[in-house]
């Protein structure tokens, strides 16, 4: 009945010439550049799904003569691995993005902060690091780049905590505001992007923008590097256009038994075969930092909340008490529904819990909680007492 | 009176990544790659060498799971727990590494050889179930690619 289905598209993987890119950014204004990313429509594909050019608007706009462009290469959300194979197959683009930020915001140092668990892309990067500085040289623009390592703490990846961890301190989220691009790394004007939205804006600026807005929906332009897990014949790296509902997504990629999908990880949401259809993957329905996870009938939800909940217990930096205590209530608490202790209402009061911690807390973290929990415990009640 | 003997590593590190707070992760990360965990000793020189309060120094490695603070193996196994890994037989590729290293779950061996912990997600989930040796990742194991795995570890 519609003309949309599942689309393939690649921008992302396709090889770019760095030197070309350069060339275009030093003959514009580098306000030119944000207005380019901004018509776009380019929103953060790490998941919060901010607009790229405002972001690098505000910190353009800062006087502040030093400023920095980090890319955030913490991929830590359960189910995401797409930043991990952009960094592997194509780290230049990622780096020639810094670039662009960079001239664009008037910086002079950029730092890349990859998770610990991706070291072993250590070696590369920086052969391919060495080979972008003397590019940088050779268009005599003052640009370097450092690469900073994470040591296992999802918690990193929320920006300010990221922040904090390469400042050498614990990874804490700050309060906000300020946010980055008044005062970031270092107490700076910071711009800090996703590595594959990087990569996103190195191909506005080489295709333009209305050629990119040409992908997607008016909520989400664009196409979207998707990581595909769980039940599925198809697990992998794939970058669609956006756009398509849940039940198309389902169809390309399910077993042909799946009975709900997880979009956006374990901070993200739970859908259930009932709403595939009316489901659209993106800004207007269920936003995703590309993690996708099939789960098929012969799964116990109970199961997969409860590692999402245990994880969230490890993960929590605990330095607010809505997250910290949160998180440990809500696993006991699905523990002892689980074991008869405690009746059914007590689910209730649970997801009411879980709203708090989505008001109360302090970071992106404890207030996503309730987005896996309130979802699977509403679609999956039984699985969950039973 | 207390002489100080010189941590000769701590001040490579140092020299190495410079002195300033944002040096701290990085100088505990090589410290961690040398000698497998931070001893009390070498977070007490790090501190001083850095001009910190020595529990700013602990209270920050104690943050990270990687930055260990006890005693670890010469290869630290991390095997995944999170959802997709759990999902594709993670309780088996364990159980096969509990069973040939004679370790169970959170244990270093003797020998100090091996450490088996788990970890959360590591990225893999295509390819699941997966696991890190040190910073090196294994994927779609099976207890009989996990046992060919291990013998070449245990040779080493």
């Amino acid at each position: 009945m519609s003309d949309k289905h599942v689309k393939r598209v690649d921008l992302i993987f396709e090889k770019a010439e760095c030197r070309k890119i350069l060339e275009k950014i030093m003959d514009v204004e580098p306000d030119h550049i944000c207005q380019e990313v901004l018509e776009s429509d380019l929103k953060g594909r790490g998941g919060a799904g901010f607009p790229t050019g405002l972001k690098w608007r505000f910190a353009a706009q800062e006087k502040d003569p030093v400023k920095y462009v980090v890319c955030n290469a913490d991929e830590g959300e359960p189910g995401t691995f797409k930043d991990r194979e952009i960094l592997d197959q194509v780290p230049e683009k990622v780096f020639c993005g810094m670039a662009v930020a960079a001239r664009a915001i008037g910086a002079k140092m950029g730092y890349i902060y990859l998770r610990g668990e991706y070291k072993f892309l250590i070696p590369k990067l920086n052969e391919k690091l060495n080979i972008f500085h003397k590019t940088m040289d050779e268009f005599n623009l003052n640009f370097r780049i450092q690469i900073r390592l994470g040591s296992g703490a999802y918690i990193c990846g929320e920006e300010s905590a990221l922040f904090e961890s390469i400042e050498g301190k614990r990874g804490e989220p700050r309060n906000k505001p300020p946010y980055p691009t008044s005062s970031g790394l270092f107490g700076k004007p910071t711009v800090i992007n996703n590595v594959e939205t990087l990569v996103y804006t190195v191909m506005i600026i080489r295709l333009g923008a209305a050629h990119f807005k040409e992908l997607g929906t008016k909520d989400s332009r664009g196409s979207k590097v998707f990581s595909v897990s769980g039940d599925t014949p198809k697990a992998g790296i794939y970058e669609l256009e956006l756009g398509m509902s849940v039940d198309e997504f389902v169809q390309e990629f399910g077993d042909g038994d799946t009975k709900a999908v997880q979009v956006g990880g374990a901070s993200g949401f739970c859908v259930p075969r009932k709403r595939f259809e009316e489901t659209i993957i993106g800004f207007e329905g269920v936003p995703t930092g590309g993690s996708m996870k099939l789960f098929n009938s012969t799964r116990s939800m109970f199961n997969v909340l409860h590692n999402y909940l245990d994880f969230f217990t490890e993960e929590s930096c605990g330095q607010c008490t809505p997250c910290r205590v949160g998180c440990q209530q809500l696993l006991k608490g699905v523990e002892a529904v689980k074991r008869g202790e405690k009746n059914s209402r007590y689910l209730d009061e649970l997801v009411k819990l879980a709203k708090t911690m989505k008001r109360a807390s302090k970071c992106g973290l404890g207030q996503s909680v309730g987005n896996a929990f309130g979802s699977i415990v509403e679609n999956f009640r039984e699985e969950i007492i039973y | 009176m207390d002489t100080i003997i010189e941590n000769e590593l701590v001040k490579e590190l140092a020299n190495k990544h410079g002195r300033t707070r944002d040096s701290l992760v990085p100088i505990l990360q090589d410290l961690v790659v040398h000698k497998r965990f931070l001893s009390k000793q070498d977070m007490v020189d790090v501190a001083r060498e850095l001009d910190l309060s020595a529990a700013d120094v602990f209270g920050t490695a104690t943050f990270y799971s990687f930055l260990d603070t006890e005693p670890r193996g010469k290869y630290i196994i991390r095997v995944c727990k999170t959802i997709s890994c759990a999902m594709k037989g993670k309780n088996d590729i364990l159980s096969t590494i509990e069973e040939i290293l004679k370790l169970n779950l959170g244990e270093t061996s003797p020998n100090r050889k091996f450490s088996l912990l788990e970890t959360n997600c590591i990225g893999w989930c295509h390819k699941a179930p997966a696991m890190l040796i040190n910073d090196t990742p294994y994927t779609e194991l099976t207890p009989e690619k996990v046992t060919e795995i291990l013998r070449e570890y245990i040779k080493k």
